[in-house]
Parts: C-alpha cells; structure tokens; sequence
C-alpha cells in the first residue's frame, strides 16, 4: 500500500523534503520507521511524534490512515 | 470605557467579558519573540496583572522581531524593558517585571500567584519546567515553539487535559533540536505564533470558542498550511510530574541552553544506541574486562595526552571499575572541549551484567 508521510521542522531537512508517498507493505509504525530509519539514517538521532490522520500515536500502532505526519519539539521562542 | 470599546461592543464579550480580562492574572514567561506579541496584545485587552519573567538584556539581534523594544532599550533587562513600553501602552493595568530566572526555586510560589500562564521561552529546560509546574499548581499553560518558518500552538493542563510531556515525553537529548540563535527564523514568524498564544489566553479567559487543548496546531509560514493533530493525555507522564511534587523545589535550576545537564547515562538508557565509541578509562590490568562491547581503552591517568584515539563522530561512553573515574574524565574531556561525552553510571561488572541479561531476554523470547 501507499502511505502518505508529512515531515515538520528539522525532520524535512533530513528527508530533503516536507512531504512524500512510500510503498510499505507491513502493519505497524515501528516497522514503518524501521524502514524510514534505513532510508533517513539521520532521524534515529531526532525525537519526534508520530501522528495518524492528525492523532498522535503510539510506536506498536497498526497503520490503517491514509496519512502520516513526523512532529519534532520545536525549541525556538 | 472608551479604552476597551471594540471588545465591548462585541456581543460575545460585552462590559462582563471585559471585566473578566481585567480580573485575570497572566504569567508570560520570557519576553523575547513569542513573549513580546503576546504581552502586547494583553496588555491592549486590558488583562489585569501581567506578570513577566526574563533574566536576560535586550540585544541588537532582538529587534528584527521582538516588537516591544527599540535602540533605546538595548542593554536593559527584557523584563524590565517590556515592562516600560507595556506601561505606556496601557496605564490602567498592573504588570509586574521579574528581571531573574524562572528556577525549580521560584516557579511554584510565582506561578501560583496567576491564573494563567504562557510558555515564551526558546529552550527545552525550560519548557519542561513550565509544564512540571504548571501540572503542581494546576495552571493552565498557553505553549508556542518555532523552528525557522514553522510553529507549534497548544493549551496544555486546561481542565484536565493533557501536558506537554504527553505530546513529548522524552526532553530532546543535546543538541538535537537548535534555537532561534543558532539556526534563525523569520521575523514574523514569533509574531504570527505570539499572537494565536494570546488568542488562546483570551478564548480561556472568555470562555469563547473552541481553545487548543488536547491539540497541537502546526503552522507552516513558507506553505501556508495549518495542522492540527489532537494529542491524548497520558496518565502516567502527569502522575509522574505530580509525584515529584514534594522534591521539585529541590531540584537544580536549568541552564539556559539546549544541553541537558546531566552527564550520566545509564548502560540500559544506552545499550541499544548505535554510534557509541565505549571508553574503558581503567588502568589496563583491572578486571572484568568488557568482552562484548567494542571497547578503546585509555586510562584516566593517560587521557590528557591521548585524546587522539577519541572518535570526534561519535557519543562517548565513558566507564570504569565504580563510575568515579568516568566522571571525572568526561569532566577533564569537556575541559579540552570534547564535547558529547558521557559517564556510565554503572561499573565494569554491572555493564557485563546487563548485557548477559539483555541476551538472556533475547534468547528466551525466541
């Protein structure tokens, strides 16, 4: 299936991009971004939130949205 | 009152909404870009008290978008600058300049003097402090974050709801997630999030609309799109806050960078985390040796004169017999201006230990 993956603050800039449609082909968020981690090697440094059709989610989650977004904290004031 | 008219003429706040707005009592802390926007606006509205926190001066840098101070408040403290301009602005109101740092200390005794308080500060340490003590005097807290062109808006502890710990529970590790000063942001992004923080401080006084808690509201200013991700409260990280209550006070205030404090890490914290170089800072005839970790042995009696073999790319994990030494190299590492070093609590045998009980849980899962 394809996922559409949203990326905010300093998560676009490890993926080059805000936005992008993957083929993922497991259930979970935690298989998702095991792949994710493969492709942006960087974002294991990063903490962010994982929301699901605009609800934060927990890591075991099973994907069943159509969109997923990265939220980092934003420390900047 | 001719001063406050365009809100009394309003239906949905009228003479008895206003005289709400100047019964309340608001705490901002940091008076820089957020914080600026949204005393400006408060104080216009004609919030009763407003109280603002800042230890630090007003630097040239500032101005491209802290909208309260001018060439002449340059040098002065920002509290006590935002105070002077906020004064002329509007001479009906109390506003109460606390030019110190918010600590562990004084939080608690400040922040229960308000009814509201609204996070304007630009570091992690801080954040984290706002919301632990909002969550012990049951404050509502008014949060707002930017990164460059991006900012995030929430109600946090209002009637119960979530906290800040509930969206992220876990403080952002060093230097991980920069500041405004490191990395810039645009001018009127601060005054785009300030001004949706008063909004919301306005919406709770009032009791009007819908306000941000329970969710996240994301703006991007470069593609104009707003999000808003609806966050669930978590049980557990506001148990965890109020449990600590008794000893918060006790606790040491944050620095006012992004690096966390501590130098410890515990091997559990750790374990899993690739990119690690593993010091071993004991004389090379101790025992146990560490066999299965990937290990660079340099005694601390030797450290200064062999930082060489230090991998400048990677997190060090310093380790010895008790966890003595290994403070103090990381100590003696920061001095030479090694950064991203860190000491084991735990000795040799304890780290060798966790490691025969993680495979042990491994090979049992199977």
């Amino acid at each position: 299936m394809n996922i559409s993956i949203k990326y905010f603050g300093l998560i676009a800039e490890i993926t080059h991009c805000d936005h992008e449609t993957i083929d993922f082909s497991e259930s979970s968020l935690d298989e998702l971004l095991a792949q994710l981690y493969v492709k942006y090697p960087r974002l294991k440094e990063k903490e962010f939130q994982v929301a699901q059709d605009q609800e934060l989610i927990l890591k075991e989650t099973v994907l069943t949205g159509k969109e997923i977004a990265l939220l980092p904290p934003f420390a900047g004031g | 009152m001719e001063r406050y008219n365009r809100h009394i003429i309003l239906s949905e706040i009228g003479q008895e909404g206003q005289d709400k707005l100047n019964q309340a009592k608001v705490l901002v802390v940091g008076a820089g870009g957020l914080g600026c926007p949204v005393l400006q606006y408060l104080t216009g509205a004609g919030i009763g008290t407003i109280g603002v926190i800042d230890f630090d001066i007003v630097s040239k840098s500032n101005l491209q978008r802290q909208v309260l101070f001018g060439t002449s408040s340059l040098d002065k403290n920002k509290a006590i600058a935002a105070k002077e301009r906020l004064e002329d602005l509007n001479d009906s109101i109390l506003i109460k300049a606390y030019p110190e740092k918010l600590t562990h200390q004084n939080s608690i005794s400040l922040f229960s003097k308000y009814d509201i308080i609204v996070d304007g500060t630009d570091n992690f340490e801080t954040r984290y402090l706002i919301n632990d003590a909002s969550i012990i005097t049951k404050k509502p807290l008014v949060f707002g974050g930017i990164y460059k062109f991006e900012g995030q808006v929430s109600v946090f502890n209002y009637n119960d709801g979530p906290s800040y710990r509930c969206l992220f529970p876990n403080p952002p590790k060093a230097g991980s997630a920069p500041n405004c000063s490191e990395v810039g942001v645009l001018g009127v992004l601060p005054g785009i999030i300030g001004s949706m923080q008063a909004n919301e401080v306005l919406k709770l006084i009032l009791n009007l609309g819908q306000n941000l808690s329970g969710k996240l509201l994301c703006y991007n200013a470069l593609t104009l799109q707003f999000s808003i991700i609806k966050i669930n409260k978590s049980d557990k990280e506001i148990k965890k806050v109020v449990e600590s209550s008794s000893t918060f006070q006790n606790r040491n205030q944050p620095n006012n960078t992004c690096e966390p404090m501590s130098i410890f890490v515990s091997i559990d914290e750790i374990y899993q985390e690739d990119n690690i170089q593993y010091i071993d800072v004991r004389e090379a005839h101790e025992l146990p040796k560490v066999e299965e970790l990937e290990i660079t042995s340099i005694p601390l009696s030797v450290l200064q004169t062999n930082t060489t073999q230090i991998d400048p790319t990677k997190k060090k994990v310093i380790f010895c017999q008790a966890g003595i030494r290994s403070k103090h190299a990381v100590l003696l590492l920061q001095q030479l201006n090694i950064n991203n070093c860190f000491s084991l609590i735990e000795g040799a045998s304890q780290i060798n230990n966790h490691i025969v009980n993680k495979q042990n849980e491994i090979t049992n899962e199977r």
